[in-house]
């Protein structure tokens, strides 16, 4: 039996969320969570792995409610996560402007913007939420900008037609981070929290059914031993970097949510990626990351390309005749403005028709000669001169003089482990929050939504949930030779071993690339049964290739950045051919998932709500095994499913 | 382009540590300083040899990960720039480039070019922050702030915690540092209410770590990716004198 012929499992079903109104479910929940004993708490131990807006919010609380809580990341601070990276903002519900926002309305936006694949009640909590993020955040003393009046500013972002976006200049991500990071550091020095830096998570422990530690290996001396706890909250981030070309930063990985996958955990709509619009474009094949320009760019940037194909004329002297501003003529209600996956998929259809510019004729002109000629110079560098410095350092070429080139980039994971309501996923006692779990975006993220959600789900929902489990689950301390602790560590040790003794050919950067141009192709921005079925042909050759001839030199008793890159090398193997099923069998188009099989007469995306709409929750059986689906049935009581037109 | 590179190389914290010599023939003027480390890696590895190891994560400027000494200079000859953001097209072909870790007492080096920079994160732990417990704001503008103050505040928060001002100083002192977070938290009304007692531990905790102390050579500021103001000392030092006042009088 091939991997394409997966089974159907049992329906899985979100029993944690009350019904009733949607506007007191949250409220009710919390009522009814059962609330751990204060003496008790100090007893009670949770590991999060991950420090980003998810897991640094989240350790500090749970420190200050008094559990004790032992924190992983990878990297040597946990102010290194990569929430750092993140520039345009944050949403919140506060209505600040007056101008018509609310809470239903932040749910309205995100469940459409999701186009119908996320679950009503988790939205509506986040939108409820992000007002009192807003609250947290300066309350730490995050600099938010703000106007002359003392108050803070918001801005529309991502053609939302009200301003609910805070920000930081473009360093939002940056300054959320370090306000969590700052409240971490202090519970390091309380003692409630204790950090373990350049430590990376490689599996977790199972004990009778219920999370109860994980494996992880010190990237310094490179011991790897097992972490027994209560319970277990990944906030690990997503997978996008299973593409090699992403936004993401270089470590961003997938292991700790496949190692969790791999012991029991369902994977929910791994094929739900974001493609970002606004990247600069790769310039060479040594490109080893690809970077966001902010998509605020586009509010005053005319996109187009020459209407000729190979126009390779200076832009400059392309007469205004020449050239197609093709958003604008395709889409003359929002122009430019348009969602991240249409600007994106439109980009790639002039490229494809051989009208891109640049370099391989990937990019496309992102021209701001007429908001310089219309406001001045020095209100185009007041507002977007970081960015025009960022680009001009990367590229070497003025903005202000010639047009900017930019082309899609893979920059977002909306899919991840299934969580229910309180956040918990199909194992007991893990957790998953952030971008590691798949609740809230459905099949496309709105911008400035990722990092309300991590906050939302780190300072205020988890700590109240996992309550609920620790003070129902009662467990006995773990012995540290059970041998499902045992067998976790034997399983990591045997893994490096293997990779050590290879000692093949070929690096892991090189399989890495050819993994990622394979995704790029195949389940990128336009996705064909054609294409999936070559995808899911061609991936387990690779694998296997890379399982008899990786080249990793060195040893496991020292820092080892190649074993480390090639541990996540290996599970993102496995993670993309999960990826190319799932978007073989979703066959619709929705949000940032395009099936070329399913558009309508002028070339946009058709959704089958008949037929998808649920979220497709996969069950790990073996490596290259069949996986079984468990479909989690959407219901909308609230937002009236319609199909989105932009028009 | 044609470069050669002289590169420290050190097994463990043990270890000694040598320059080490060599060249990578197609490095592109398009590529980023990291990227070409990458191309020496992939050829170093290939060859049998041990990669240099590195540390870097976001590769664009702003996680503060990457950390070299590039001909002398912590994170090289671009003014405002890190290391990853530093692009080939500014040396030329034929170049001879040294690339070490960055030095300083405090910043013990694990291996190659990567360096233990924890005592940052111990600095801020024994003070750097507002105390705000989750769930206890009040609303975000309940409390205004006048524009130049929040926007005094943003710019010395945007440290990235590189630690280059560190390995520019003659002194190995973290005053630049220390001096941006007293300077964004003590700009705000938040900060206020442990304004004399932040600066207190977290200058003790500095001292304790093995910094030097500061004696405005001014080097911090020309190296720092995030031309964070010289000035933020002088409120260091302000703000230190006064808490230390403070403290006298209530003794
Ligand atoms: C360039 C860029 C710009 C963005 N801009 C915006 C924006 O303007 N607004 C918005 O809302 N969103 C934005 N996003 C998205 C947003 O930044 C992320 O989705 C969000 O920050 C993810 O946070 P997180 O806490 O879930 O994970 P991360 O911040 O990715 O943190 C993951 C953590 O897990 C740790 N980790 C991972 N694997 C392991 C392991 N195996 N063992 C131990 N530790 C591990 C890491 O060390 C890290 O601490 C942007 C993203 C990018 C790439
Ligand atoms: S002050 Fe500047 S040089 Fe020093 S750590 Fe901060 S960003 Fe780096
Ligand atoms: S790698 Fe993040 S700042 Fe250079």
């Amino acid at each position: 039996m091939s991997y394409a012929d997966f089974t159907l499992g049992a329906p899985v079903a979100d029993a944690a969320a009350p019904d009733g109104p949607i506007e007191t479910r949250w409220e009710r929940r919390r009522f009814g969570v059962k609330l751990v004993n204060p003496a008790n708490k100090r007893k009670m131990h949770v590991i999060v792995v991950g420090t980003g807006l998810a897991g640094g919010s989240a350790s500090a609380t749970l420190a200050e409610l008094g559990y004790r809580v032992s924190s992983f990341c990878y990297q040597d601070s946990p102010r290194r996560a990569h929430s750092i990276a993140a520039q345009g903002g944050i949403n919140a519900a506060k209505n600040y402007r007056n101008d018509g926002d609310s809470v239903h309305r932040l749910f309205y936006d995100t469940v459409k913007g999701g186009d119908f694949r996320a679950r009503e009640s988790n939205v509506h909590r986040l939108a409820e939420i992000s007002r009192q993020i807003i609250d947290q955040c300066v309350a730490q003393g995050v600099p938010f900008a703000r106007e002359y009046g003392g108050l803070l500013d918001n801005r529309s972002f991502g053609g939302a037609q009200v301003s609910r976006t805070f920000y930081a200049r473009g360093q939002t991500g940056q300054q959320l981070l370090l306000g969590a990071y700052q409240a971490l550091e202090r519970q390091v020095d309380a003692g409630g929290v204790t950090m373990y830096p350049r430590h990376e998570m490689l599996e977790l422990i199972v004990v009778d059914g219920h999370a109860r530690g994980i494996v992880a290996r010190d990237l310094i001396t490179g011991e790897t031993r097992s972490h027994l706890a209560d319970a277990v909250v990944l906030a690990s981030g997503g997978y996008g970097n299973v593409f090699f070309l992403s936004t993401n930063a270089k470590g961003c990985n997938v292991t700790a949510s496949w190692r969790a996958h791999r012991k029991g955990a369902l994977f929910a709509n791994p094929c739900f990626t974001q493609i970002h619009p606004t990247c600069i474009p790769v310039s060479g094949d040594h490109q080893s990351k690809l970077t966001l320009m902010s998509e605020s760019l586009r509010n005053d940037g005319r996109v187009w390309v020459p209407e000729r194909k190979g126009d390779d004329r200076d832009p400059n002297l392309i007469p205004e005749a020449e050239r197609d501003y093709f958003l604008e003529r395709q889409y003359p209600a929002f122009g430019n403005l348009v969602p991240r996956d249409i600007a994106s998929r439109a980009a790639k259809n002039v490229c494809d028709e051989g009208r891109g510019v640049g370099p391989g004729g990937l990019g496309v002109f992102l021209d701001f000669a007429e908001v310089i000629g219309r406001l001045g110079r020095p209100a185009v560098e007041a507002k977007y001169g970081n960015l025009f410095q960022m680009y001009q350092r990367i590229t070497g070429e003025d903005p202000y003089q010639v047009p900017m080139r930019i082309y899609p980039a893979v920059h977002y994971t909306m899919g991840g482990l299934w969580v229910d309501y309180d956040l918990q996923s199909t194992i007991p006692g893990l957790f998953v929050v952030g971008e590691a779990n798949f609740s809230d975006h459905g099949a496309n993220r709105l911008g400035a939504s990722a990092l309300m959600q991590g906050l939302a789900d780190g300072y205020f929902v988890l700590p109240s949930t996992i309550g609920d489990y620790l003070a129902t689950a009662k467990h006995e301390p773990v012995d540290p030779d059970h041998p499902a602790v045992r067998a976790a560590e034997d399983d990591v040790a045997q893994r490096i071993d293997t990779l050590l003794s290879i000692r093949g050919t070929r690096t892991v950067d090189s399989f890495h690339r050819e993994l990622g141009h394979l995704m790029w192709e195949h389940c990128g921005m336009e996705r064909t049964e054609a294409g999936l079925r070559k995808a899911l042909d061609r991936i387990p050759e690779l694998r296997k290739e890379f399982w008899e001839t990786v080249l990793v030199p060195g040893t496991g008793v020292e820092l080892n950045q190649s074993l480390e890159r090639a541990g996540r090398v290996g599970d993102f193997f496995e993670l993309a051919e999960l990826m190319c099923l799932d978007a073989l069998h979703r066959n619709e188009s929705c949000g940032g998932h395009f099936r070329a099989e399913s558009q309508t007469p002028d070339g946009e995306a058709a959704r089958d709500d008949e037929n998808f709409s649920y979220a497709a929750a996969w069950e790990f059986t073996g490596r290259g095994e069949a996986p079984v689906l468990h479909k989690e049935d959407l219901t909308f009581e609230y937002v009236a499913p319609t199909q989105r037109s932009y028009k | 382009m044609r470069l050669h590179l002289k590169v420290w190389r050190q097994r463990d914290a043990d270890d000694r540590g040598a320059m080490a010599s060599y060249d990578v023939d197609d490095a592109s003027p398009d590529m980023s300083f990291l990227e070409l480390l990458d191309v020496l890696n992939e050829k170093l590895t290939v060859e049998g040899e041990e990669p240099v190891a590195f540390d870097h994560d976001c590769r664009e400027g702003i996680c503060g990960a990457c950390s070299m000494v590039i001909d002398g200079q912590p994170h090289g000859p671009e003014k405002a720039t890190t290391t990853c953001q530093l692009h080939m097209r500014h040396f030329s072909d034929g170049d001879t480039i040294t690339v070490e870790p960055f030095r300083a007492g405090a910043f013990p080096v694990v291996k190659d070019l990567v360096v233990d920079r924890g005592a940052f994160d111990r600095i801020i732990a024994a003070g750097g922050y507002i105390s705000a417990p989750t769930g206890s704001a009040p609303d975000a503008h309940a409390v205004p702030v006048p524009k130049d103050q929040a926007d005094r505040a943003f710019t010395a928060a945007a440290c990235i915690g590189c630690g280059a001002c560190v390995a520019a100083c003659p002194n190995g002192s973290a005053s630049l540092f220390l001096g941006a977070k007293i300077t964004h938290l003590g700009e705000l009304p938040q900060g206020q209410p442990e304004r004399n007692s932040r600066v207190l531990a977290m200058v003790d905790e500095h001292d304790a770590a093995g910094f030097g102390g500061c004696t405005n050579t001014g080097e911090c500021a020309v190296a720092c990716p995030k031309e964070i103001p010289l000035d933020v000392i002088s409120q260091l030092n302000r703000d230190y004198l006064a808490a230390r006042k403070a403290r006298r009088r209530s003794a």
